[in-house]
């Protein structure tokens, strides 16, 4: 249930606040529009999710031309980067915000520009040399240790500051957006389909839940009603993506602390999984089989019986290796305890995914604001309330099983049908809201029409935007060789954050 | 101890060589057109996502490097004039590599390296499909150590380059110093179709565009992304060795 309520700025925090109910109504999403060749104004869209109900409240407020609103952070924590980037890309000041720097835009952009307005022109975007303040610890003996964006592996590009008493971490400060691309001003004026492109390729690990969020925004703006086939294929592929992200996630925490069995364990199964992607979707992301209005491939009785057979083989192989940790002493001592994310910050910062249920938070979109064919299924939850390494940890190893349950039950239940329907004309300016679990937590794609079936606007909120502050969060109080652990065990993705 | 022994000698060796080049049926290498086929009506020029085919002289060419293998220019083409085909080798020499002079070239890389090579990864912008394909070179099925190529961790420490995704603006910085901190002579590669041509997204604020825009570039490797067996072909065809 999708409520929409509209208010100026001066009444914006109060009802907020109301909404957000001392936390009972997550704030999923905070972000503007320029709606000025609309209605004369710009446009705040906060997006709250109720915690135990299947209600969405999305609170517009309009914001005049000198862009001032009062800021949600000091009521409401998750607000923090929104507000940040709104600032950034909009030139909107959120009024009260306790920290309110340059996020998005780095030292080389001019200040005065910002990108995401209607009338930002391109060419007038020359080389800067800005400051980008990153908040230092002061104190007798604290130095700073400064890590990337290039990282010693192969790994996404950030900037971590972290200030040091010897090894014990006081304060982590990341810089992130690097890879920022401006996506979401790519797709503007283009028509659904050809913006789908861009939106698959946003991240890799992500790809399937990108693809069904957006698809299903599109498909609420023109009324298509995916055919029950083509929603069981979506959910095939969005557990493919799953499996084989949790296990490689869990090999790549095991390189976080070393032990060497449970990478190359992890990435020889991870291996297979990929290779059965091709398998389905001819690419071993699954880039190409969902697709607006449904998806674009079958599966035949031959490949229904490949993708059961090896999902059982590597179930087995899984658990094997998971044995292997669960025994080793050196292992269990390196992630218990460490990067505790507690429950009241994992409220605060709306955290999702895996991150949240290791932490005590009961939630998944699948279960509990269900899409696509998952409102047929069973499956369980699983939820630690350690908040550690481990527990996020222990969550994965939890969640394959429940993966493998609703791979099985997909096949042997899938219905007879078509595989998608076309896309009928959308109203100008109507707005929708797409979303799906994505390995990582809640994938958020929030589409307004323009004319001819084009993209007015696309805000993707996707799940490593609310848990990167959380990984700043966990990593003070632990010793610096213990953060590439922490980074491991949230396993966030940059590219999805950056767009 | 005896449980990781056990498991180790239960799993056997999964090593596989660089010639295995099979390919699942449904997946998306090569584009090849039937000219006598194609009726110019430019369907799948218009709607090609990152605008690599394009039509002359009444012949319809693909270009690799920005193909993005999603198959939607055969799904359109009335005429089937269009189809992907199992090839995925798809790397290019360029520059000093592909001429003539680029024979001295190859002899000084094979005296200085002796056939070894020494990577350092780049993301310049990518989503990291790329990234996490490049990664998986390390794993025991692919073991690009095997053929004495190895990820290191510092760009002096490099041979080669490999440099994925469009170049944006917050690393441009890091690119190009990576690129100076390298020791001559080194080799960059373009990973994917993002790095080797930069029309992905179209042009953004945030985009500079080709990793070709800012450091010279050795290899381009198309590919959304490259399977590893393609990075490897493109590897051992740097160093020479196929």
């Amino acid at each position: 249930m999708l409520n929409v309520i509209t208010t100026d700025s001066a009444s914006l925090l109060a009802k907020a606040i109301g909404i957000y109910d001392n936390g009972k109504c997550a704030l999923a999403a905070m972000f503007a529009n320029d709606e000025r060749s609309l209605c004369g104004h710009f446009a705040l869209y906060c997006v709250f999710m109720s915690r135990d109900s299947q209600h969405i409240t999305v609170l517009k407020a309009l914001v005049a031309e000198q862009g001032q609103f009062p800021s949600l952070t000091p009521d409401i924590p998750a607000a923090a980067w929104y507000e940040r980037e709104i600032h950034d890309l909009f030139g909107l000041t959120a009024v009260g915000h306790p920290d309110l720097r340059p996020l998005v835009n780095h030292e080389n952009w001019p200040n005065h520009l910002h990108p995401m307005r209607k009338d930002f022109c391109m060419q007038e975007a020359a080389e800067a040399d800005g400051d980008f303040p990153l908040p230092k610890v002061k104190g007798e003996g604290i130095f700073e240790v400064p890590v990337g964006p290039i990282h010693a592996g192969i790994i996404e590009p950030g900037h971590f500051r972290f200030s040091q008493a010897g090894e014990n971490i006081i304060n982590l400060e990341a810089k992130l957006f690097f890879t920022h691309r401006g996506i979401e001003k790519s797709v503007e004026g283009r028509t659904f389909e050809d913006a789908f492109y861009n939106v698959e390729r946003v991240c890799g690990a992500c790809t399937v839940s990108h693809a069904i969020s957006y698809s299903q925004a599109v498909e609420t703006l023109t009324g298509a009603k995916v055919p029950r086939r083509a929603q069981y294929l979506r959910v095939l592929a969005a557990e493919l993506e799953r499996l084989y992200n949790h296990i490689g996630d869990i090999g790549n925490l095991c390189a976080g602390l070393g032990f060497a069995p449970g990478t190359s364990h992890g990435a020889r199964i991870k291996e297979q999984l990929m290779r059965l992607n091709e398998s389905v979707a001819g690419n071993r992301f699954l880039r190409g089989m969902v697709i607006p209005g449904g998806v674009r491939m079958d599966i035949t009785r031959e490949m229904a019986f490949e993708v059961a057979a090896t999902v059982a083989r590597v179930q087995q192989d899984f658990n094997e290796v998971m044995g292997l940790l669960n025994k080793n002493d050196a292992f269990l001592d390196r992630v218990d305890t460490t990067g505790i994310v507690p429950l009241q910050a994992a409220l605060d910062l709306s955290v999702v995914g895996v991150a949240a249920r290791a932490s005590g938070v009961n939630a998944d979109m699948r279960r509990d604001y269900p899409y696509a064919a998952y409102g047929e299924l069973d499956f369980k939850v699983p939820v630690c309330t350690s908040g550690d390494v481990a527990a996020r940890l222990w969550v994965r190893v939890d969640e394959v099983a429940q993966s493998v349950r609703l791979i099985k039950q997909i096949l042997s239940e899938m219905p007879e049908g078509l595989l998608q329907v076309a896309l009928a004309a959308a109203k100008p300016f109507d707005s929708a809201l797409g979303y799906s679990e994505s390995p990582r937590g809640g994938n958020l794609h929030w589409v307004m029409a323009g004319e001819n079936n084009t993209i007015y606007r696309l805000f993707i909120r996707s799940a490593s935007y609310p848990n990167w502050p959380a990984v700043a969060l966990a990593a003070p109080g632990n010793i610096i060789p213990d953060f590439p652990l922490i980074n491991k065990s949230f396993e966030l993705c940059y590219a999805c954050l950056d767009r | 101890m005896l449980h990781l022994l056990r498991k180790i000698m239960n799993t056997g060796t999964v090593t596989e060589g660089h010639e295995e080049t099979a390919v699942s049926d449904r997946f998306r290498g090569e584009l090849r057109v039937r000219a006598e086929a194609c009726g110019e009506c430019r369907s799948c020029v218009a709607v090609c996502p990152s605008k690599a085919l394009s039509i002359e002289a009444g012949v319809c060419s693909v270009n690799n490097r920005a193909c993005l293998f999603c198959g939607r220019c055969v799904e359109v083409c009335e005429r089937e004039a269009l189809r992907h085909t199992p090839n995925f080798r798809l790397a290019e020499l360029q520059g000093s590599l592909a001429t003539s002079a680029g024979e001295i070239l190859k002899q000084r890389i094979r005296q200085t390296l002796g056939r070894s090579l020494h990577i350092r990864h780049v993301d310049a912008g990518s989503c990291n499909a790329c990234d996490f394909e490049m990664a998986a070179l390390n794993n025991s099925i692919y073991d690009i150590q095997q053929y004495g190529i190895d990820f290191v961790a510092s760009p002096r420490h490099a041979d080669l380059l490999m440099v994925t995704g469009v170049v944006t603006r917050n690393l441009t910085q890091a690119l190009v110093m990576t690129y100076e901190a390298a020791a001559s002579p080194k080799l960059v590669m373009a990973v994917g179709a993002c790095a080797a041509s930069g029309q992905t997204f179209g042009q953004t604020y945030a985009i500079r565009g080709s990793a070709d825009a800012l450091v010279p570039v050795d290899i381009y490797v198309p590919g959304c992304p490259p399977r590893p067996q393609a990075l490897i072909y493109g590897l051992l065809l740097a160093v020479d060795r196929l």
